[in-house]
């Protein structure tokens, strides 16, 4: 028999050993649970390791952008082999339930544990994490009782003392949505035209970088999301912590509805194959060790507030929270963008 | 196989026929204009800067001799392994507001806020220097590979008849570079055009920034891709505007037998010489490597583990693997147009190199979209016959991340083997075939080794690009997979730019090891001409 030439050999056994390689597609043996997550690994993963160590379930993730991760949900359809799906704010769960990727959860536990803001209306995902965002106030330079409210920040007094991150991110996007919602566009604009008005600096950077130039004196105040804070007292890094020392936090809105509170959370998917496994994490992730681990590891508020928090958090004190159910934030996202788009808010 | 490749960017243009949501009507009204102005700016801002760079860079090391020419000539790609939004991201935490630069400025002079004039890192001046600083060594890698191959007689022709060589770069080696510094210049805009990370981290509201903020902010995907519609309409004018240019104009060279005289700098020429590579090196790579090395460095204990293996295991095979296919399909794109030279197959190659344009994201989607279905179509039609549901074949795998990559980094390949395959006369061809040789072996035997270094060049730059490719890579990857690109990103996103900064370091270091090999066999296939 001739013998075939030995690179022809050598290319088929490549292209078979690339086949393999590429065509593998998830088979799942056994208890295992397929996330798609919002939530990136370092701060979900701890817990998701916890819950195979106490279930034997076996948890595969993949994280990236919320609607990105829809888009591939979407697009999949019911073959997807995602069960559940993770997001780090509530407007991502709303579209994610108006696209129909969602299916209802019948759990009693679920729906006594988490408050009814901070849930879906028709049980398709609920909240883990309440993330508040506040405003953070330069301690040598102003005295609290000049702040109230986030209204409050339109005022002329106000001009070239605000700093805030850009109008693209979600957190942005739903506090102006909290405020339509609450006051009406007409209201929310006139507001946010004297609020740009007042920006000490276009928008740009995150959040640790608007709590950064409260410190060094290029802004009075700044609006951020409270963990960021938390992040940069507990970091390791001497600056950061100088930088943190500088501000203080402030809760808005405290005589009316409320400081702007988003959230992250979870539903689970028209295409779970495993809903059984599902909800025991959606349940685990709402315990007290998980509750209190969001706060420990980053800063954010447990979703029931019978949960004790840490240290850095209960320094802040207790804060009344905005009772608008988080997905409303979901529904006047888009209404809000072209808000800020008309007002200039880059 | 073209079409293949075309059909994520044609599944992009097909959101035109879709009907134009009101969210149109009020982009138009704000925030539309905005987004062109400053994209344009970029461009012409990018495009200047890496021409300016890139071929003064390649003159220096492809023309001019001086005390180590050869270190300079590598290290000026070295801020290819750079990824633009790294560099943003450092020099933002060295030269922003709160940082070392001007508060060590503010503690020596007692200034406070408002009281001297800095320059903002975060504008839109920030992001050109900042893409500039990093996309300039397409240009330099391109421009001096053509130098090189240049004709020296033409070149001596030149100097003979009395040109100053300032002269003769202009007239003469410029000119007749033009494929080379059309295709790095393109490659530097169009990735320029595809941006996310760099123009949003400093709040530039381009382009790009616009397309997400349409898809994310107000959940119009359908308006986001018509936007990016636009965008490769306007990419693929100015590609044909430029092609129909040069339509005349034929750039073979005869193969340069005779040894190449170097101009010699001696003195403060040299010392010039020097000072540009160090101030174009030392922006580009030195200054922010050192400064993620000062981060990484603190911190490295924690972050050195196994799973920062996986990632470095990850991250390599996936760029070789992804080059590889990139490299076979350009070459075989390459030669289809050259033999059949059709109407249809030039434009699915304009189509198919039209990714490079494109956001990375938007590219997953446009990948994402025809694959699921066709996953969805098989597990249906093996469902109805053979009753096995085969579930999503290629979907959630590393072969559609691989296959994204090649519709993504598809141009940089192409140009890249084509600019070679330009400097290749037909007449050697003719000559090959009429000494009796097939097609077969004209590639192999005279093709292949004067395309080499082109080859190896088109593969190199796609590693490099995938090793720092992020958003098509989050989207598309498999359960339990990540890169280094991708846990630089989680971790700077989250404004931990101290943890960010090894996985950072990473990627250069990896970027690096082909750019030396690479850079060798150019420099050693110099030597053996020599």
């Amino acid at each position: 028999m001739p013998q075939r030439p030995a690179p022809l050999n050598t290319a088929l056994g490549t292209v078979f050993a690339l086949l393999t390689f590429f065509i593998a597609p998830t088979f799942s043996y056994g208890d295992e649970l397929n996330i798609y997550s919002a939530r990136q690994e370092s701060l979900i993963k701890p817990l998701l390791d916890r819950f195979t160590v106490l279930t034997g379930t076996k948890i595969n993730l993949v994280t990236g952008k919320g609607d990105a991760l829809l888009t591939r949900l979407r697009s999949e359809g019911l073959n997807s082999p995602a069960d559940v799906l993770l997001t780090v704010d509530a407007g991502r769960l709303y579209r994610a339930q108006q696209a129909g990727v969602l299916q209802p959860i019948s759990s009693q536990g679920l729906n006594e544990a988490i408050p009814q803001h901070l849930r879906s209306p028709e049980n398709r995902w609920y909240g883990l994490s309440i993330r508040a965002r506040v405003i953070i106030y330069a301690s040598e330079r102003i005295d609290p009782s000049e702040l109230s409210t986030y209204e409050a920040l339109s005022a002329p007094a106000w001009k070239g003392k605000i700093c805030i991150r850009s109008s693209n991110n979600i957190y942005n996007q739903s506090l102006v949505a909290g405020i339509i919602a609450s006051q009406g566009m007409e209201k929310t604009e006139a507001w946010l035209n004297g609020f740009v008005e007042n920006f000490a600096r276009p928008p740009a950077g995150g959040d640790r970088d608007q709590i950064k130039a409260v410190a060094a004196g290029q802004c009075d105040v700044a609006i951020v999301n409270s963990y960021y804070l938390g992040g940069m007292i507990n970091s390791d890094d001497k600056r950061q912590q100088e930088a943190a020392s500088k501000v203080h936090l402030f809760w808005p809105n405290q005589n009316d509805r409320g400081a702007h509170i988003n959230i992250s959370g979870a539903g689970i998917t028209q295409s779970a194959k495993n809903v059984g496994s599902a909800k025991r994490l959606l349940a685990f992730l709402a315990n007290d060790e998980s509750q209190q681990w969001y706060g420990e590891t980053n800063n954010e508020f447990p979703v029931r507030p019978e949960v004790d928090v840490s240290k850095t958090l209960s320094a802040w004190g207790p804060f009344k929270a905005d009772q608008l159910n988080v997905g409303e934030l979901g529904r006047y996202n888009a209404d809000a963008i072209m808000a800020m788009d008309r007002a200039g808010w880059k | 196989m073209t079409v293949i490749v075309a059909i994520p960017v044609l599944v992009i243009i097909a959101s035109l026929i879709q009907p134009f949501s009101s969210a149109w009507r009020h982009l138009a009204d704000t925030v539309l204009i905005d987004y062109i102005s400053n994209s344009l700016l970029l461009m012409v801002g990018v495009g200047f800067g890496t021409l300016i760079l890139g071929v003064s860079a390649a003159w220096l090391t492809a023309m001019c001799d001086f005390p180590g020419r050869k270190i300079l000539s590598w290290a000026f790609l070295l801020p290819m392994a750079m990824p633009a939004y790294i560099i943003a991201y450092t020099y933002t935490g060295i030269l922003d507001f709160a940082g070392p630069v001007q508060s060590t400025l503010r503690a020596t002079f007692g200034w406070g806020y408002g009281d001297y004039y800095f320059p903002q890192i975060r504008s839109i001046g920030g992001a050109i220097c900042m893409l500039s600083l990093v996309l300039y060594p397409y240009v330099y890698m391109l421009v001096r590979i053509a130098f090189l191959e240049q004709s020296t007689a033409v070149l001596e022709a030149s100097r003979n008849l009395g040109k100053k060589p300032w002269q003769t770069l202009f007239s003469v080696a410029l000119p007749m570079s033009r494929p080379a510094i059309v295709a790095g210049v393109s490659l530097a805009l169009m990735e320029t055009l595809a941006d996310y990370g760099t123009v949003a981290y400093f709040g530039v509201s381009a382009f790009t920034t616009g397309i997400f903020r349409t898809w994310y902010g107000l959940g119009e995907l359908t308006t986001a891709a018509q936007l990016c519609a636009f965008l490769l309409l306007f990419v693929f004018a100015l590609i044909m505007a430029e092609r129909w240019s040069r339509q005349r104009l034929r750039f073979h060279h005869n193969s340069a037998n005779k040894k190449l005289v170097r101009m010699q700098l001696n003195g403060w020429h040299a010392y010039i010489a020097w000072l540009i590579g160090c101030l174009i090196v030392g922006l580009g790579f030195v200054i922010p490597a050192t400064q993620l090395l000062i981060w990484a460095s603190s911190r490295w204990q924690e972050n050195l583990n196994g799973a920062f293996l996986s990632l470095l295991l990850n991250s390599f095979s996936l760029a070789a693997i992804a080059a590889i296919c990139c490299v076979v399909v350009a070459t075989f794109l390459a030669y289809t147009k050259r033999v059949f030279n059709s109407r249809l197959e030039l434009g699915a190659v304009g189509v198919a190199s039209l990714g490079y344009a494109v956001p990375g994201t938007v590219i997953a989607v446009g990948v994402l979209i025809p694959v699921a279905w066709l996953d969805n179509k098989i597990d249906f039609l093996s469902r109805t016959w053979f009753d096995i549901p085969t579930g999503l074949l290629l979907s959630g795998t590393i072969g559609i991340l691989v296959f994204a990559y090649v519709v993504r980094f598809l141009s940089v390949s192409l140009n890249t083997v084509e600019s070679g395959l330009s400097a290749i006369k037909p007449s050697i061809d003719e000559s090959a075939r009429s000494l009796g040789s097939g097609p077969g072996q004209v590639l192999k035997r005279v093709h292949l080794p004067i395309l080499r270094s082109s080859l190896l060049t088109a593969a190199l730059l796609v590693f490099v690009d995938v090793l720092k490719e992020l958003p098509t890579t989050l989207i598309l990857r498999p359960f339990n997979f990540n890169t280094l690109a991708v846990r630089t990103y989680e971790l700077a996103s989250d404004e931990r730019l101290v943890d960010a900064a090894l996985p950072a370091l990473a990627i250069i270091v990896i970027g690096l090891l082909p750019v030396l090999l690479i850079t060798k066999s150019i420099l050693n296939e110099r030597a053996s001409h020599e």
